[in-house]
């Protein structure tokens, strides 16, 4: 009985971390995007804030915008509706894969709901560029 | 004035957890009788302090007392009544103050419901839950204070968060705390029975009516915020493995195996340790879950309130109650004997598999939920674990969990024969299965293996929990039978047939839901599931306190028009948020779901959200089965009287319990 519930608990670890390993979305600023740090073709988060003026409707559904860390810009189209929040000025975090041309396209548009909340990996990216700054 | 005497009653009732949380302790322990009495009119005059306060702060919201920082945070004039008085615990201080008077609230309860409980025991049971509370009123006194005034005095609020102004909201965070809190007392029965090291059966039955009662409303909280987010987000979602849902699934799981091996404890004698420990990670998981939420230190929607300082407070006050009752249980446990369980198959040992599951499931929730934060600390990336991951380690754990269950209402206590379960169980498990593949044969429109798993577990519940009523009332006169059967028998078979009813719901939405974002103009039609829906404009509308543009969709059948629905924009006067507002056609068998997105460029056409949702009310329908069943077993009479119990002798009395 001990080590059925031994061998089970292992099995349960182990299924445990390799879902884990698989489902992590790690986030990226504009800037390590530009520098080619992120991966391409995997499923990462990109946060930055909205430029104004960037958002610009396709056709039917789809959107392209621009997003910065006041340092480097990458340019996200995204085919859906967007957020309740999503302005322009906005920081905003969304979740998708790097294709080939350095294009981000996202599977997933977040912003919250606050209408002074900026996501604190957003927060923290545009801080080191400006301590860079200075 | 009011909000200074508001202070002043939290400080009184300060006084008074710490009393209570002393004297009555140090009685116990030297026998005096005088210092064990204390507790009684302690826990009665906190329960009166803490709740002066609150009405002290309810009545500011209510005056419009805008000199009270956290009224002029969370409230306006505008802001109907209904909101005024849920604006109370809209924000962390109110939250606070709100979870110290449930404790209170529980205590009381406690102290007038448990005069069949020796002197001893009760007394340390109390001065317990007044550390509890002390620990908590000193966090709200010392640095959340929700009388701190301010000036100059705001002419104006800044309104209750637009989120927080619907009804399912309004009433979720009392039922989830009155949960939450409710675990305080199992964990106060556990700690008193370490203390005096008399963990036998008797605490296992003394505990178990509270434990039913915070693991109901838990449940029930839960499937609020679950309701609250599918009318209030838009995006048609029952669940999204968020922080903060899981700070309050994972006191769920560990409660439901706390639930169960309970009840082993109680009649049989086994797990005593075990059952202890339980109860001891519940209510910490409890803490955690309120320190997840109100510190912030989440990236999450319901993190209203950001501040890390408050954090480090309830840090240290949750290592103080977790570490100290891990080490008293390290002490005493060790010397606690249980009864062996006897049998692989019997009862007791099902019960032992049920509370592996959980507790595996619970740390992978865990694992998922405080990974991102741990790696964030340590510096070494920012990342996020997403819904994949939880999906991917519950259903595997899940579905072997339900299939047990039903053998539960068949199997017998102690010894049970392998082959009699078989002859009873294998005909129901393949009728369970034909019905579970003829049923999206016949009503879907495609071929899913999630939703004949589904619909196969839950008539194979249904069917399990009535045959387990059948054959333990046959034999003799049934309806004597049937009346003579506990109520904990019936409740166990509500609630399991409500984890079917939920299993069903959750396989058939997640199979066979329907999405689409479209871009439509007035007179556009879009076909969807077989409905056919007709956008006629927007038009605008004012509510008390915000303006909306409302999306008119008109259902059609064979040309006709069927149904409206009214899905809305809403913005707020002060807080200038657009909220979405879907418009729902809620049925039994399926809901239609409108929400409306933004505006297009071209000024006539929107972009909406259709969903076609089917079954998805049998979800939160699950929960409540689920709860009600909690509520019926509470009720059981053999925890009310004292004479139930002289009638009921503790089946763990022919076990040695220890004393030290």
């Amino acid at each position: 009985m001990v080590g059925l519930i031994v061998v089970g608990c292992t099995i349960a670890t182990g299924l445990a971390l390799l879902a884990l390993r698989e489902n992590i979305n790690l986030f990226f600023s504009p800037s390590q995007i530009v520098e080619g740090t992120a991966p391409s073709n995997t499923t990462i988060r990109l946060g930055g804030m909205v430029v104004a003026g960037s958002v610009q409707r396709g056709a039917n559904l789809g959107v392209t915008f621009v997003l910065t860390d006041l340092a480097e810009q990458v340019t996200v189209t995204y085919e859906g509706i967007l957020p309740d929040l999503f302005r322009e000025g906005q920081g905003i975090v969304t979740q998708g894969k790097l294709d080939s041309s350095g294009r981000f396209v996202a599977q997933q548009v977040l912003a919250k709901h606050d209408e002074t909340y900026m996501p604190p990996e957003v927060n923290d990216a545009l801080r080191k560029v400006m301590a860079v700054d200075q | 004035m009011i909000p200074e005497l508001g202070t002043f009653s939290l400080i009184l009732a300060l006084l008074c957890a710490i009393v209570q949380g002393t004297f009555p302790l140090l009685g116990a322990h030297r026998n005096h009788g005088h210092w064990m009495n204390l507790a009684r009119s302690a826990a009665w005059s906190q329960l009166v302090f803490v709740g002066l306060a609150y009405a002290c702060l309810t009545v500011s919201f209510l005056s419009h007392d805008f000199s009270v920082r956290y009224v002029a945070l969370n409230s306006n004039t505008q802001l109907p009544v209904i909101y005024l008085i849920s604006g109370v615990w809209a924000g962390h201080e109110g939250s606070l103050l709100l979870w110290a008077l449930i404790l209170a609230g529980w205590t009381g309860a406690v102290e007038r419901y448990s005069s069949a409980i020796p002197q001893e025991m009760l007394a340390r049971v109390i001065a317990v839950m007044g550390l509890v509370s002390t620990g908590f009123l000193l966090f709200i006194i010392m640095t959340s204070s929700p009388f701190a005034r301010q000036f100059p005095i705001p002419l104006e609020g800044n309104d209750l968060n637009p989120l927080l102004q619907d009804p399912g909201l309004a009433i979720h965070p009392p039922i989830l705390y009155l949960g939450y809190v409710g675990f305080s007392v199992p964990f106060a029965f556990g700690i008193a029975a370490l203390l005096a090291g008399r963990l036998d059966g008797a605490w296992a039955r003394w505990s178990r009516p509270w434990t039913l009662f915070a693991w109901s409303f838990l449940t029930i909280g839960i499937a609020l915020g679950s309701w609250w987010a599918y009318n209030e987000l838009g995006w048609g979602g029952w669940w999204f493995w968020d922080p903060v849902e899981n700070a309050s699934f994972m006191p769920w799981l560990v409660g439901t195996a706390l639930v169960h091996s309970l009840a082993a404890t109680e009649k049989r004698g086994v797990f005593k340790a075990w059952t202890v420990l339980l109860a001891l990670v519940a209510f910490s998981l409890s803490l955690l879950g309120t320190f997840l939420v109100r510190s912030g230190i989440l990236t999450s929607v319901h993190a209203f309130a950001n501040d890390p300082a408050r954090g480090v407070f309830i840090l240290i006050f949750l290592s103080l109650v977790v570490g100290l009752s891990l080490g008293l249980y390290a002490w005493r446990a060790p010397s606690v004997r249980s009864t062996l369980v006897t049998s692989p198959i019997s009862r007791e040992s099902l019960i032992l598999i049920n509370n592996i599951l959980l507790m595996v499931t619970t740390a992978t929730i865990l694992l998922g939920t405080l990974y991102p934060l741990v790696m964030d600390a340590l510096g070494l990336g920012k990342i996020s674990v997403g819904a994949p991951y939880f999906n991917s380690v519950f259903v595997p754990l899940t579905v072997p969990l339900v299939l047990l269950l039903g053998t539960a209402s068949v199997i017998r206590w102690k010894q049970d024969k392998l082959k009699r379960l078989l002859w009873i169980l294998t005909p129901i498990l393949l009728i369970s299965f034909v019905i579970g593949v003829l049923w999206p044969v016949f009503n879907m429109p495609h071929y899913s293996s999630v939703a004949i798993l589904g619909v196969t577990l839950g008539v194979w519940t249904f069917a399990t929990a009535v045959v387990g009523v059948w054959s333990r009332t046959s034999g003799g006169n049934r309806w004597r039978r049937l009346r003579n059967t506990p109520s904990s028998f019936y409740g166990m078979t509500v609630a399991h047939i409500g984890v079917g009813v939920f299993a069903i719901g959750i396989s058939l939405t997640t199979a066979f839901s329907i999405e689409k974002q479209v871009r439509m103009a007035p007179g556009d039609h879009q076909l969807i599931g077989g409905y056919d829906f007709r956008f006629d404009g927007v038009i605008d509308v004012r509510g008390a306190n915000y303006v909306a543009q409302r999306g008119l969709i008109t259902e059609l059948k064979d040309g006709l028009p069927v149904s409206r629905l009214e899905p809305e924009k809403r913005t707020y006067q002060i807080q200038k948020n657009p909220m979405t507002e879907a418009g729902i056609e809620a049925g039994l068998m399926r809901d239609l779901y409108v929400s409306l997105g933004e505006p297009l460029d071209d000024g006539r056409s929107w972009g909406l959200r259709l969903y076609f949702k089917p079954f998805i009310r049998w979800i939160w329908l699950g929960a409540l089965l689920i709860a009600f069943g909690g509520l019926i077993a509470a009720f059981d009479r053999r925890y009310r009287s004292q004479s139930g119990i002289r009638n009921h002798p503790p089946s763990a009395a022919t076990t040695p319990s220890v004393g030290i």
